[in-house]
């Protein structure tokens, strides 16, 4: 009973929060290491990359797989934030059984 | 079988009840929830009915209900709330309820006082230790005076001046009294600066402030307490000394007078104080075991007086019969469920063991019955929704099975987000597939009851809207490519640009009429070249407020068209030639035109002369002034074609203002001609019974009585015209008024989903950016909590702030854009006489 820090809604929302960003965080990944187009605005694209490159596109290219690898790690912190909170519901659960 | 699309058709019953059997029949109804009881004596005030002792009574077991669940709330005991439906009691048995609830109140009360004294004892015993504790110390800071007290203790004579409660010492002929106690902290100063302005110096005062927070006896909140000590000579002293103390709210303990004493009274109070303790205990004990005995069957109580009391409502409402023996109800009832309520009827005459059955007997009736839609758990959102603007007139057409379609669909236009719709819809199962959940069907939070009755309505929006984010192209402000972008631009590069333009230029356009430029349109929704290009808004605005005009002139001639099922449903045929034909011509030669106009140019002008493709404002402005040949035409015999719709529009209006006035005046004056002929006949065959049966019956189905009341005064037909003329008139410049200003309310379709898109994106660049774009090692971290901000944003701006308004502002278009065109919403909801519906005033409390 000592790691329970979070109440039942809190822990409610964490796991909504993580599940949510599991999924979200994994689809920009994908999206970015395909390069797609429309998410040209969220890769930090200087005149440099563009002009000083000795093979186009692969600059920008590496960009956004870099953005894509931050992606899949945020993604996987969110699967730790998801167990954690998931481990919150269930103690919370135990403890409501207990007290009556 | 109800439909969803006209209410029900109602009859008024009486039902004979037996006087013995009453009782039971109407707990029949209540359980089964079939009619709405009419009150036969509405001049009867409440007090002079003739069930108010039973009413009274019931309302004395609810006091007690209220009472003994008071206390069970307040002892933290849980009550076992399962589905019991206890049926209503009968009346032999409510005397052994009423019997146990007296019987658990006296028993309650009375445990509870003799606790609450047990209690005040402890605290007053608990003070006087800590105050003979404190004021050992001032005796024994002038230990001095201890050889003192032993030479005086020869002279014991003075002892029997104990006329108050303290003890007298003597000393060299003065009196010495004492008076000890405790004061509250706040008073000690005035109380000190008193004794002194009144005794003079007779009295010595020593006080010390006890450390810890005790509970007040009176009050039992905790305060902070002073002991004092005062010593006084003489006995008027003493005398104003204990007045002063009065007004001050002290408590007074005796003082001891010597250290055997002292420390017999201390052992005293220990033991008295341990006992007590126990005692205490004891009774709490027994407090919780009574408690927790009555809330086993309290909810069935509560439950059971609740039915009494409602039925015996009910038999206040009816009236008895010149016998006395029978009970006459008059119902409102549905026509299909007439033999529900005589089996209902037989059931509760056999239960009560009576040998005359009670019956039911359908009569005619002149008034308009209620209205009743029957709706099952997907329906009855939508029902609720359309109700709140107005229940429908009997057997008018319901707007709500539309509704369950066009609703959602209007929503969605506005809300066109596909993650959105995604995340709301998910919400929406979630609640649907916990629906028999029972802690969610029970809170008290009025905001959550509301999302929770709505879930079906918000399923609905939030699968359309996956619809319409599809076609927008928009998921969080991105768009998807599912199946690959019409446009090339690396045809423009080959063709049309140089190096120099690409680096001269921020912004270059692609030409669609190069070859390779635009392979075809994109197969579903808006194609995601378009989230790339600067343009985007010029383009999105003009085809989103096409769109919605075209969408508003669907909704609103639809609507028109709705109106032709009342006309045909209550027999006035004439509606049909003098309003729905008007009102629809007028619409659809001047708004539909417009649609017209915008669908040909979408269809007929294509990239290659889009330079030439002309405005349709300006045509349709044209229209107006008659200028056919200002502008190049759209089509050959555009003019001509113009000026026709033009004409038949305002045709249509004077059609629609006197032709139903000019023909109803006709109608009269005209057959009242023949009427008279006819009169003879009637007065001849006939009485006046057989006319107002027939009328009835003719009411019955609704047709008009125009012809009928011809044999009678014709002034009223008079003041029938000018009425008549009035309202269509009215009428007239309303809809004629109403159709330019309903057709350019429907542009908040575009605005809110333009609002909605832009909101998405400034919260994408803002937010979602910022973590995206960061570069350093840290940058990783921060993604994480930059996408819990932007996931809460999302919730809280644009799923609810937003969803809340498309959903107002599609229910303003439902609500008067829609339904003015059919609907009159002026009738009254039928109530059924339901144990399940009565409210509970315990749980209006929050005590269940």
């Amino acid at each position: 009973m000592a790691f329970l820090i979070c109440g039942p809604k809190v822990a409610t929302c964490g796991i909504v929060i993580s599940i949510w960003g599991v999924i979200m965080l994994a689809m920009l990944g994908i999206f970015f290491r395909t390069h797609s187009a429309v998410l040209i605005e969220d890769v930090r694209v200087t005149e440099a990359d563009m002009h000083g490159d000795q093979n186009p596109p692969q600059t920008v290219y590496g960009l956004y797989n870099q953005v894509g690898y931050n992606c899949f790690i945020a993604a996987g912190i969110y699967v730790l934030v998801g167990a954690f909170s998931f481990c919150q519901i269930k103690l919370n659960n135990r403890k409501e059984y207990l007290v009556h | 079988m109800g439909s969803l699309l006209r209410s029900e058709e109602m009859c008024l019953a009486q039902l004979f009840l037996q006087a013995g059997s009453a009782y039971d029949c109407i707990s029949e109804l209540g359980e089964m929830g079939l009619v709405e009881f009419r009150d036969l004596n509405p001049s009867v005030t409440s007090f002079q009915r003739k069930f108010v002792n039973e009413i009274k009574r019931c309302e004395e077991m609810e006091r007690i209900l209220g009472y003994l669940l008071r206390e069970i709330k307040k002892a933290d005991i849980p009550l076992p709330q399962g589905d019991v439906n206890p049926a209503a009691p009968l009346p032999k048995h409510v005397i052994a309820i009423m019997d146990q609830l007296q019987r658990l109140e006296v028993e309650l009360s009375e445990v509870t006082r003799n606790k609450e004294k047990l209690q005040k004892n402890l605290l007053e015993l608990i003070e006087y230790t800590h105050m003979l504790r404190i004021t050992r110390n001032f005796v024994q800071r002038s230990t001095e005076h201890e050889p003192l007290q032993a030479q005086y203790e020869e002279f014991p004579f003075l002892e029997k001046d104990t006329m108050m409660d303290y003890n007298s010492m003597q000393r060299l002929g003065a009196k010495l009294g004492f008076i000890s106690g405790l004061i509250q902290r706040m008073k000690i100063e005035a109380f000190e600066r008193m004794l002194w302005r009144v005794c003079k110096g007779y009295t010595i005062l020593s006080y010390s402030e006890i450390d810890e927070y005790l509970d007040d006896p009176d009050s039992g909140e905790p305060t902070k307490s002073v002991v004092f000590l005062i010593s006084y000579w003489g006995e008027q002293i003493g005398q104003k000394v204990k007045k002063i103390c009065d007004c001050y709210h002290c408590h007074l303990y005796p003082y001891p007078s010597n250290n055997e004493e002292r420390n017999d009274v201390v052992e005293g109070l220990r033991t008295r104080i341990q006992d007590l303790h126990t005692v205490l205990h004891r009774t709490e004990d027994y407090l919780k075991q009574v408690l927790n005995k009555a809330s086993e069957s309290i909810y069935t109580w509560v439950i059971q007086v609740k039915k009494m009391k409602a039925i015996y409502y009910i038999l206040n409402l009816c009236s008895f019969d010149v016998t006395n023996k029978c009970l006459i109800a008059e119902v409102w009832c549905p026509v299909n469920d007439l033999p529900t309520v005589r089996r209902a009827l037989e059931d509760g005459s056999r239960k009560s063991g009576s040998t005359v059955p009670s019956f039911v007997n359908r009569i005619p009736c002149n008034n308009t019955p209620p209205t009743l839609i029957r709706t099952n758990k997907f329906t009855s959102g939508f029902q609720n929704i359309v109700e709140a603007y107005g229940v429908g007139n009997y057997r008018e057409v319901n707007p709500a099975p539309f509704t369950i379609i066009t609703f959602p669909f209007l929503f969605a236009v506005m809300f066109g987000d596909l993650g959105h719709g995604v995340i709301m819809a998910l919400f929406a199962f979630w609640m649907v597939f916990y629906e028999n959940d029972h802690k969610l069907k029970r809170t008290r939070n009025e905001i959550w009851n509301t999302f929770f009755e709505g879930r079906y309505i918000i399923l609905m929006m939030g699968l359309f809207s996956i619809y319409t984010g599809l076609i927008y192209n928009d998921c969080f402000s991105k768009s998807l490519n599912i199946f690959g972008s019409g446009w090339n631009v690396s045809a423009m590069y080959h063709k049309v640009w140089t190096d120099d333009d690409i680096r001269a230029n921020r912004f270059l356009t692609l030409d669609p009429n190069v070859t390779g430029v635009f392979n075809g349109p994109y197969p579903l929704g808006i194609d995601p070249i378009w989230n790339l290009a600067s343009n985007r808004l010029t383009f999105l605005n003009s085809y989103k407020m096409k769109m919605s005009v075209i969408l508003g002139i669907i909704h609103m001639s639809f609507g028109i068209i709705l109106s032709v099922f009342n006309h045909l449903h209550f027999r006035k045929k004439y509606n049909l030639y003098f309003v729905f034909l008007p009102e629809l011509l007028f619409l659809l030669c001047l708004f539909g035109y417009l649609v017209f106009m915008i669908l040909y140019k979408w269809l007929a002008f294509s990239a290659h002369d889009s330079r030439l493709a002309p405005s349709i404002l300006i045509h349709f402005i044209n229209m107006f002034l008659m200028q056919g040949d200002a502008v190049q035409p759209l089509y050959p015999g555009q003019a001509g074609l113009q000026v026709f719709l033009l004409v038949i529009a305002l045709l249509s209006v004077p059609v629609l203002l006197l032709g139903k006035p000019v023909y109803l005046y006709w109608l009269h004056n005209g057959s009242h001609r023949l009427g008279m002929y006819r009169g003879y006949e009637r007065v001849r065959r006939s009485s006046e019974e057989e006319l107002s049966l027939m009328r009835a019956n003719d009411m019955e189905e609704g047709s008009s009585i125009s012809d009928l009341s011809t044999s009678r005064e014709h002034q009223t037909e008079e003041f029938d015209f000018a009425d008549e003329l009035l309202h269509q008139s009215i009428h007239t410049i309303e809809f004629c008024l109403g159709c330019v200003s309903n057709t350019a309310s429907y542009l908040r379709l575009w605005a809110l989903s333009l609002a909605h898109a832009q909101l998405s994106e400034v919260l994408w660049a803002m937010v979602m950016r910022v973590g995206l774009r960061m570069d350093t090692r840290l940058g990783i971290m921060f993604l994480v909590p930059v996408f819990s901000l932007f996931a809460v944003l999302t919730v809280s701006i644009l799923l609810v702030m937003e969803g809340l308004s498309a959903f107002l502002h599609a229910l303003r278009l439902h609500w008067v854009e829609f339904q003015n065109k059919f609907y009159s919403g002026a009738g009254i909801k039928f109530c059924p006489f339901s144990f399940s519906l009565l409210p509970s005033s315990f749980e209006h409390d929050g005590l269940l």
